[in-house]
């Protein structure tokens, strides 16, 4: 059976990573190579790498970085920021990316993922959803890393990205963000419910409970980490053993 | 040393593989010139994307013709994700129909998921059937391999299949005597993915 993902992710800014809380990440955690370089020898499951200034400095991705770190690379890689043409999507498949993350520019252009899906495969575009909520039950899309409000419904915008060809939705509560108590469970499963494609939740784990709980409350398909893994003791191996004890199937 | 020929069709990630092939020992060459392929002591054909577009770039490089005449000369090959699909005798992606390489029977079809399935296929899942497969010595059958798919070959007449169960199961590994190939990637599938590539070279 296919097995629950635990993915860390890694915001890049400037010279290295950096984590910080509700989408304003000043806190720095280390260089960018020497965390592949412990998570390759974690063998996890899969790794999410955002440099979250692209876009709001309106450049295009560090491709030469990418290449650097993809090298030592052996986990899948899924690499966003600042993707806002075929051009991006194809440089970044080029340079070792295995999926592309596209966000503020698929909110401007949503043909870019179906350029994306038709040239390179449905399996390789991830739609990043950034999220804030409005009112019970309510959400609206955020772009320009949680910058700017689209009027964006998650869920409808899910749909259209899923009818556009997009492989994946990786879906973060901006509120939650780095808070480390808990997804969003329900606006998880409001989008999750809604689409037949993976979601990735993503935004507030601060214990393996919560991860538990994204898969069996918020029925993603996968769960993405940063703070935990860089501020706790917490691992993604230990986190995949105690997503086995609670009966879910993982990888160890 | 083994000089594995990495075919570029200008569509997806060949860093990885090439990497990967060079962590396990190879020589290691990436080229969309089918002269090189003469080279080859073992060919790959690694890829994601779309079917049709992947076999209009072979073609229009003259790839197609070049794989067909060194698989006939019985190179070692290994077809990797849309690699392995390429090889079948008929792509189905969009509802067309493609020709393929056809060096396998069978056609590519869209994965169809069962209660609670979704497509991509995005992840890692067993791998089954593999017992006594030299290109799974030292991989225990079961083990879990990197997918990451929507589509799948209905392979027939083939020497080995493993299989893979999601959509009521695939066909996840093949081989037909000289021709080797895997839906999954290997190049991403860490220990026991290394260790199928190194398999793969000894050949």
């Amino acid at each position: 059976m296919l097995k629950v993902r635990v993915m860390p992710t890694l915001l890049f800014k400037d010279v290295g990573l950096v984590k910080g809380r509700q989408f304003v990440s000043d806190r720095r955690v280390g260089g960018a190579l020497q965390a592949i370089r412990v998570y390759n020898m974690r063998e996890v499951d899969e790794l999410v790498f955002l440099d979250i200034t692209a876009t709001p400095d309106g450049r295009r991705p560090d491709f030469a970085q990418i290449d650097e770190l993809a090298d030592e690379c052996f986990m899948p890689l899924a690499v966003g920021g600042g993707v806002t043409s075929l051009d991006d999507i194809r440089d970044l498949l080029w340079v070792g990316a295995d999926k592309v993350v596209v966000n503020s520019g698929a909110i401007a252009n949503p043909d870019l993922i179906r350029e994306g899906a038709e040239h390179f495969g449905s399996q390789c575009i991830v739609v990043a959803i950034d999220v804030k909520p409005t009112g019970p039950g309510r959400w609206e899309v955020f772009s320009h890393c949680g910058q700017k409000p689209t009027g964006l419904d998650p869920v409808a915008w899910a749909r259209q990205a899923e009818a556009l060809g997009a492989g994946e939705i990786m879906l973060t509560a901006i509120d939650r963000d780095g808070m480390m108590e808990g997804y969003d469970l329900a606006v998880t499963r409001a989008v999750s419910d809604a689409v037949g494609i993976p979601v990735i939740a993503s935004g507030g784990a601060g214990t393996y409970q919560h991860m538990a709980e994204a898969v069996t409350e918020g029925h993603a398909a996968a769960v993405a980490a940063a703070s935990m893994f860089h501020f706790t003791e917490q691992t993604p191996k230990a986190a995949k053993q105690y997503l086995r004890d609670a009966g879910l199937r993982v990888r160890l | 040393m083994p000089t594995a020929v990495v075919i570029n069709y200008g569509l997806c990630n060949l860093d990885s593989i090439s990497r990967a092939l060079e962590e396990c020992g190879a020589d290691v060459r990436v080229t969309d010139d089918p002269a090189a392929l003469a080279k080859a002591t073992h060919l790959v054909l690694p890829g994601v994307g779309a079917f049709a577009k992947a076999m209009q770039n072979l073609k229009a490089r003259g790839l197609d013709a070049a794989i067909r005449e060194r698989m006939a000369a019985g190179v070692p090959f290994l077809g990797i994700c849309l690699g392995m699909q390429l090889l079948a005798a008929t792509g189905t992606e969009g509802g067309t129909e493609v020709p393929g390489l056809g060096l396998v029977e069978g056609d590519v079809v869209r994965l169809q998921p069962r209660d609670g399935e979704r497509v991509p296929h995005v992840g890692w899942n067993e791998v089954h059937g593999t017992d006594g497969w030299p290109l799974f010595d030292g991989i225990a059958p079961g083990t879990d391999f990197y997918f990451v798919h929507s589509y799948h070959v209905r392979a027939a007449g083939c020497d080995r299949a493993a299989s893979t169960p999601y959509a009521g199961g695939f066909v996840s590994a093949l081989a037909k005597g000289n021709v080797m190939a895997t839906q999954f990637h290997p190049e991403k599938s860490q220990k026991p993915g290394f260790q199928l590539l190194r398999n793969f070279l000894k050949r």
